[in-house]
């Protein structure tokens, strides 16, 4: 079983255990029920191995046409109807880099806290795939348009999930680029059917480094990013439609160790998905690893039918993307207030000061607003984040709908102290139990509290309370 | 008329003296008559009556569009027309009909230039001879003109000639045949490493090259997407100024064409070179230069220094560089060019199907040449993970070097250098294809393929005969848009130079004796 330890900070000291019994198709991850302050287990003999998890995510930019040509970008649409003469690679085409999408990446750049180069370069990344008419991708591989950011996200931890603790991953790079056509096979035929409409969608890669170390952080992460990119409307991520997808890079090592060698999990389209194929990943590579196996450096698609992650078959071998610079793209150069020159059409520039004071309000804000102002628990200021853009339609405030549904806290020392007493008051045997050392059912108690109360005490405060009550 | 410049001409057309369908109609016998140079890839006999009766209503209301209202033009075979078949010479788009024209066609056909054709080619642009395209090769007339045949005793039948008749040059050697044979008062070419000065020279006629940047290669079907313009090619420098205006500025689909606005010119008709300083560079002195064309070169110099120009050696210590740097950038683009063609979308498609890999690996083996594969290996080899730093980032720097090498001559008081465009005259097509295409290339581009490189406009015009009675050309080569700098001391030349009008009568007399049609050049 997994035993869990964690905490705080950047590094995650979540240490892995193989999982009792062989790994069987259909096995779910087992939850992580993780306790603060427990530490792990040692079973006899077997060193605990810890995961590291990075991410490529690729979100669709939220533009009216393409990142270098004027088609339309539309999620539904007949197949092969909104292709330019540059989307289908016609000889003697150019690309032309649309300003919006410049301006997406800004915005999410700034919004991760990365610093922004004022001068990007585009390359071209050749391979040749049936979705890729030009047979290379206009990408940036050299100079890429942000760099050096982070991310916090949130989990819920503890018994109940109702303790919230903050992470950090760290962003390396966003990256402005194509996308891909789709194509669709098939086998019984041998047909493979091409639709260009996405084709040259813009795209903005965000590449979180490996600082997560399980699903359920991967999950929260790519949660979070969402939900900025929402909030700027850079993307509306929406995954089920494709305009978010991410790419799992996962290995595991011994504590003390170097990092082992990863495997590359491509092409995941929920963030349910996500979490499984990280963990299952993380488990499959452990189990081999202790049955004196190797991790190949391969790359590898989860089949959420059968819950586990598959090789590859057409990406063996380490592809060399022959990357050159694209010759038909001058350096991408942004201006902020200093540097703008005088005289320019501002429908020429990029201004980097001029994007940043029109940031919204981020998620992470919204909600340390919501707790402060209006007193409600911080895991309902997720809920209310959320709804609030379902509410915002119907016209009511945060503060009314706190109102409404009772969330805020109860803040009266008193009256939390009375309900307390209540709780001990109807529940001896447990209160026996405590006194007699079982702390344990101590939770029980905390439970019991916050139903009476309808989850609006604080958990920390109750205990406080309580163990001061026990103790008299 | 067909001789005439395209100043002459218009003014012909505005007093009616000659009308758009009259001209056009003569241009296309023409071209039959010269069937045999192999000249055009497609003739548009009925677009271009359609636009010379066009031209013709705007001419009897008062409302010509300008200079080119009415003038045949020709376009290499590698600019995309709407609903025109571009094939580049090759099997891989032959059939291939675009749905768009490129911006520098659209700009002829706004003022009302009457396309008559696409011109053959080598095969996507690659090679210097116009031999190696898949509709054969491309003849150079001067092959049949009375100067060259005179020279060389040849008495005889024309069908005696067939053996050695000679190359234009390339890889534009449609273009420059279709303009020196006087069936067209204009043509498009391209240029990557000399592609339009080479024939140019060969065939007796004016071969412009912009500065990159300067004219949009939107629509221009790639090579080297870095060192590629489209090239002006006409039979005077005045002519190549007037297209030059009509074409050149920003083009929004272009992103590497530059924002300035630019203002066409026209040239002084009295020139004064006194104030100007002559460049001669030392590294240009080479072995394999023909002695005559050394000696035209000479000749030149002493032209400008005895107007009073300051004529100079100059050195551009890099040269000896240029042709390994040049090949390797050029293969490296070349592979990234050539990739899209994999028969899904457009152009020719194998019948093998048993996989999507062995259908590109199929289409791709049977849609290009020797040449063009071969430079996509080279090129994919240089672009090789392991390769890239030692190969094409070297010849990046290297590339910085020569464009420098420039950068100083020019700051240092040079206004224009004066150069060889080929080694030698036009070679007979038989022994031309003794070596291989990248041999030829490798020796042909020598003296032109430097300012691809740094991107700076340069012109090839007709000097002389060589002793065989063949054309011999010199190329100047300017500051980055200074073309009318670079325009106005050519044309000076020009004058000075008083290069001989083809000869061709004798030929069409013959095709006349053929077709029964009575063909003449004079007006």
């Amino acid at each position: 079983m997994a035993a869990p330890v964690s905490g705080g900070g950047r590094l995650c000291r979540l240490a892995w255990r193989r999982r009792a019994g062989a790994l069987h198709s259909g096995a779910q991850p087992a939850a992580l029920g993780r306790e603060p302050g427990k530490v792990a287990a040692a079973q006899s003999g077997v060193a605990p191995w810890r995961a590291v998890v990075g991410l490529e995510v690729h979100a669709q930019i939220s533009s009216n046409s393409k990142i270098f040509s004027g088609s339309q970008v539309q999620f539904t649409a007949p197949p092969n109807s909104l292709v330019s003469f540059f989307d289908a690679s016609l000889p003697g085409t150019l690309p032309v880099l649309n300003r919006r999408c410049v301006e997406a990446a800004v915005m999410t750049g700034l919004a991760l806290s990365c610093s922004i180069n004022k001068k990007s370069l585009f390359d071209r990344k050749h391979y040749f795939y049936a979705d890729l008419p030009a047979g290379y991708q206009i990408t940036q591989q050299r100079l890429p348009i942000a760099v050096n950011g982070n991310l916090s996200y949130t989990l819920c931890v503890g018994a109940k999930q109702s303790q919230m603790v903050t992470k950090n991953v760290r962003i390396k790079q966003i990256q402005l680029e194509q996308d891909s056509g789709k194509s669709l096979h098939n086998d019984a035929r041998s047909q493979t059917f091409i639709d260009l409409n996405r084709a040259g969608v813009g795209l903005m890669e965000v590449v979180m480094e490996p600082d997560m170390c399980c699903g359920e952080e991967a999950a929260a992460a790519v949660r979070e990013l969402q939900l900025i990119l929402q909030t700027l409307g850079s993307s509306q991520a929406i995954m089920a439609e494709g305009q978010l997808r991410v790419d799992a890079n996962v290995s595991v090592h011994h504590p003390g160790e170097s990092y082992g060698v990863r495997t590359e999990v491509k092409n995941i389209n929920s963030l349910r998905f996500l979490a499984r194929a990280v963990d299952y990943e993380i488990q499959r590579q452990i189990e081999e690893l202790e049955n004196g196996g190797t991790i190949l450096n391969e790359t590898r698609a989860f089949d959420y039918k059968l819950g586990c992650t598959i090789p590859m078959r057409d990406k063996e071998g380490k592809q060399d993307y022959r990357f050159m610079p694209e010759p038909n793209l001058p350096p991408l150069i942004l201006y902020d207030a200093k540097s703008l020159p005088a005289n320019i059409d501002d429908q020429q520039v990029v201004n980097i000061d001029w994007i940043q004071e029109r940031l919204p309000d981020l998620p992470s804000v919204k909600r340390v607003r919501l707790v402060e102002q209006y007193g409600i628990l911080p895991e309902h200021s997720f809920t209310l984040l959320v709804l609030e853009e379902l509410w915002k339609g119907e016209g009511k405030t945060p503060l009314q709908i706190v109102k409404e549904k009772r969330l805020e806290l109860i803040q009266n020392q008193r009256e939390l102290d009375q309900i307390c007493q209540a709780v001990m008051e109807g529940h001896q045997e447990e209160v026996m139990e405590i006194k007699a050392g079982n702390k344990k059912v101590l939770n029980k108690l905390i439970g019991l509290v916050q139903r009476a109360t309808q989850r609006r005490a604080d958990p920390i405060l109750v205990k406080q309370i309580l163990e001061k009550k026990l103790s008299q | 008329m067909l001789r005439a410049a395209l100043r002459e001409v218009s003014t012909a057309l505005k007093e009616g003296q000659v009308s758009p369908t009259e001209l056009c109609q003569r241009c296309l016998s023409l071209i039959k008559a010269t069937k045999c140079l192999n000249a055009y890839i497609t003739v548009t006999e009925d677009t271009a009556l359609r636009q010379a009766e066009e031209s013709e209503k705007r001419y009897r209301r008062g409302q010509s569009l300008g200079d080119l209202d009415g003038i045949p033009v020709a376009v290499k075979d590698n600019f995309s027309t709407t609903g025109i078949e571009t094939t580049c010479a090759s099997n891989m788009l032959k059939g291939y009909i675009p749905p768009y024209n490129a911006t520098v066609v659209q700009k002829l056909l706004d003022q009302g230039a009457v396309l008559i054709g696409k011109t053959n080619l080598d095969e996507f642009a690659m090679g210097s001879g116009s031999t190696d395209g898949i509709f054969g090769p491309v003849r150079n007339p001067w092959s049949y003109s009375k100067q060259y045949r005179e020279k060389c005793g040849q008495n005889s039948h024309l069908e005696n000639e067939d053996s050695s008749w000679l190359i234009t040059g390339g890889s534009s050697g449609g273009s420059a045949a279709a303009v020196s044979s006087f069936t067209c008062f204009a043509a498009l070419g391209s240029d990557t490493g000399g592609s339009t000065r080479n024939p140019a020279a060969h065939c007796g006629v004016v071969g412009l090259k912009p500065t990159y940047g300067l004219v949009s290669r939107h629509g221009l079907i790639p090579l080297v997407n870095s060192m590629d313009v489209p090239g002006i090619l006409t039979r005077c420098v005045d002519d190549a100024a007037t297209v030059l205006g009509v074409l050149a500025g920003h083009d929004p689909k272009d992103s590497t064409t530059v924002q300035d606005p630019f203002n066409p010119f026209k040239l002084p008709s009295v020139i004064d070179v006194g104030k100007l300083c002559i460049g001669i560079p030392k590294e240009y002195h080479i072995p394999g230069l023909s002695s005559e064309t050394l000696k035209v070169w000479s000749k030149a110099a002493d032209l400008f220094e005895n107007a009073g120009a300051r004529v100079i050696e100059v050195s551009l210590p890099h040269t000896c560089y240029s042709i390994v740097c040049y090949h390797v950038l050029c293969a490296a683009e070349v592979a990234s060019n050539m990739a899209r063609f994999d028969g899904l979308e457009y152009g020719h498609r194998s019948n093998m199907d048993k996989s999507t890999e062995s259908m590109y690996a199929a289409t791709r083996r049977e849609g290009f040449n020797d040449v063009v594969r071969g430079r996509i290996l080279s090129g994919n080899y240089f672009l090789l993970k392991q390769n890239y730093e030692k190969y094409f980032i070297k010849a990046q720097k290297v590339r910085r070097l020569i464009a420098n090498d420039f950068v100083n001559v020019f700051s240092s008081g040079v206004d224009v250098l004066l150069t060889p465009t080929t080694l030698r005259d036009a070679v007979p097509y038989v022994e031309f294809i003794k070596e291989d295409n990248r041999t030829r290339s490798a020796q042909d581009d020598i003296f032109t393929q430097a300012a691809n490189m740094s991107g700076l406009p340069a012109a090839s015009i007709p000097t002389a005969l060589s002793e065989k009675g063949l054309p011999i050309g010199l190329q100047f080569v300017g500051r980055a848009f200074q073309e009318l700098q670079l325009l106005t001391v050519a044309k000076w030349f020009e004058k000075q130079a008083k290069f001989p009008i083809l000869q061709l009568q004798e030929m069409l007399d013959h095709a006349d004796a053929l077709s029964h049609q009575k063909i003449s050049l004079s007006s």
